[in-house]
């Protein structure tokens, strides 16, 4: 659906991306992940029609972004990051502009309108003033909008940015839906969201492509994959010396509070050394009052990827 | 065609929601109503070898609001968009670059023309009540309608231009005040400058608004004012059309 072929684009004078390449196939739901100003927008505007690339080529459902534009525009629904809208026109005439603009005939356009509303929610407001909503609801104008032309490909630049808990819940719940028979591709920084939604993930960092991948696979790749945490009193014994002696650990860190000792345990990946640790325990009779197991998120793999301008 | 008419629709309908449409009506109609009310007390004074009409189209105050108006009615075109951000969902929408730089003039246009209805009804009412032609001709009125309608163009398009080089909707207010005041003033040049040549007279009289303006509410219809604002309207609009294609480059 989406086909990006060294894609490059140079502001004045720094690059924003840097020969990108990737597929999206149909159906599929692509995460694009990246600190702040690593090029997830640019891309989506590219992609978008919005702006050209320096140099590079990508097509969408198989047409040209620069050169076949209007065709690729027409196969694809954009919601740009912060949806901008016109505040002085209301709900239901703002989502008609839209579809006539994107070319729906006449005598569809009630029903596609309504089918979009209802779908996003928008029933309860769809008389009101678009500058009178609150943040959640033009968010789902937004999505309405680029909904309404049943289009192959959805890019979704931040769609639930400023929203609240429940509103964010709710977007992504209808995005998971929207999957069904779209693709989608959708820039975030929230990591759970994408684990969530995503079945593929892209991280891009300072412009470039540093994984692409289905989370699960991307966290098979990290060596820190997961830890465990145990709390308790080890008595003369150090603790930490032992745990390490364990198969599997990779390291262990102590933080000592009240007499009792946190260890902080990090494993390989797809190990569980749970009950190693607590046969330790019992065969040295420590008290134990927690032991825990934490499985690796994206945002470990995250971190990892995109660590080296943190420190 | 059917997306130049959306866009068209949005921009007229956008006028009207913005308060600004409604002070400029005003404004309009107070300043075209005092001019029209000072002609007619004039006239009323002495007797005068030129038409209600004719008279209207030619005073000080009729100028004086008539600049003023283009950039309040053009700032907002792009400068609102590109401010706002809506510019990309528009631009995003398989809309092509000339449907929108030409509904957003066509708009203006519209706006423009819809400024100019109340005028009709004065002299409608004058001669209503005083049983007297307010022109001189039916000539007169094609002619006097029809430099309204090739300066504005000409004006609007320029407005056009200035607004598409600036996010800022005041910046392009001032841009195109300025144009359109001096392009408006070439014309006065030659009452300013005694001593030139009669061909440079005449080469500035072929710029002069306010000469156009004479000829044609007199009824005789010029073909040079109509190749002039005709041309200069398409040249305004083409450069408005590169530097709204040009925001892509430079982004």
């Amino acid at each position: 659906m989406i086909k990006v072929e060294h894609l490059t684009k140079k502001y004045a004078g720094q690059t924003a991306i840097r020969d990108l390449n990737f597929e999206v196939g149909k159906g599929e739901i692509m995460g694009f992940l990246g600190p702040n100003g690593a090029g997830k927008t640019t891309t989506m505007r590219i992609l978008s029609s919005f702006m050209p690339p320096t140099s590079g080529r990508a097509t969408i459902a198989g047409f040209d972004i620069f050169e076949q534009s209007l065709q690729a525009r027409a196969h694809l629904g954009y919601m740009p990051e912060n949806v901008p809208l016109y505040s002085d026109m209301r709900v239901t005439e703002y989502l008609n502009y839209r579809a006539a603009l994107k070319g729906i005939r006449h005598r569809r356009m009630a029903e596609r309108v309504g089918d979009v509303k209802e779908l996003c929610g928008l029933k309860e407001v769809e008389n009101k003033l678009i500058g009178a909503l609150s943040k959640g609801y033009r968010q789902r104008v937004g999505l309405a909008d680029a909904l309404v032309h049943e289009p192959d490909l959805l890019i979704l630049d931040e769609p639930t940015i400023g929203l609240d808990p429940n509103q964010i819940r709710q977007v992504r719940e209808l995005i998971k839906n929207l999957g069904k028979q779209h693709t989608i591709l959708l820039s975030t920084h929230i990591l759970p969201e994408v684990e969530m939604t995503c079945s593929r993930v892209i991280i891009i960092h300072k412009g470039r492509i540093e994984a692409c991948d289905t989370p699960e696979n991307l966290l098979g790749r990290i060596r820190t994959a997961g830890g465990v945490t145990l709390e308790a009193k080890t008595g003369s014994d150090d603790g930490a010396y032992e745990l390490k002696k364990i198969p599997g650990v990779r390291d262990v860190t102590v933080n000592e509070e009240d007499g009792w000792k946190r260890f902080s345990l990090r494993v390989e990946f797809g190990g569980d050394v749970r009950e190693e640790v607590f046969r330790l325990a019992r065969d040295r009779a420590w008290d134990v009052r927690e032991l825990t197991a934490h499985r690796a998120t994206l945002e470990d793999v995250f971190v990892e990827i995109t660590h080296s301008d943190v420190e | 065609m059917r997306k130049f008419f959306t866009l068209l629709s949005r921009e007229v309908t956008s006028y009207f929601y913005s308060p600004i449409a409604y002070i400029v009506l005003l404004f309009f109609l107070i300043v075209s109503g005092v001019d029209f009310y000072f002609q007619i007390s004039f006239m009323n004074q002495r007797p005068v070898p030129y038409s209600v009409q004719e008279a209207f189209f030619n005073s000080v105050f009729f100028w004086f609001a008539f600049v003023l108006i283009f950039p309040l009615i053009t700032m907002r075109l792009f400068a609102e968009e590109f401010k706002l951000g809506t510019i990309e969902p528009l631009m995003t929408a398989p809309v092509r670059d000339w449907q929108v730089v030409l509904s957003k003039f066509f708009g203006a246009l519209i706006f423009y023309l819809v400024l100019w209805i109340p005028t009709i009804l004065y002299f409608a009412i004058f001669q209503y009540v005083t049983h007297q032609p307010a022109a001189a001709s039916t000539g007169a009125y094609w002619g006097s309608y029809l430099m309204l309608l090739l300066l504005g163009m000409f004006y609007l398009s320029v407005g056009c231009l200035a607004s598409v080089l600036t996010r800022n909707q005041i910046i392009a207010a001032v841009i195109s005040f300025c144009a359109i005041t001096l392009l408006f003033f070439l014309g006065l040049i030659s009452f300013v400058l005694l001593d030139i040549s009669s061909q440079t007279r005449q080469l500035l009289g072929y710029f002069s608004a306010i000469e156009h303006m004479g000829t044609l509410s007199r009824g005789e219809i010029d073909t040079r004012p109509i190749v002039l604002y005709l041309s200069m309207t398409i040249v305004m609009l083409g450069l408005t059309y590169q530097a709204f294609q040009s925001r892509k480059w430079r982004l």
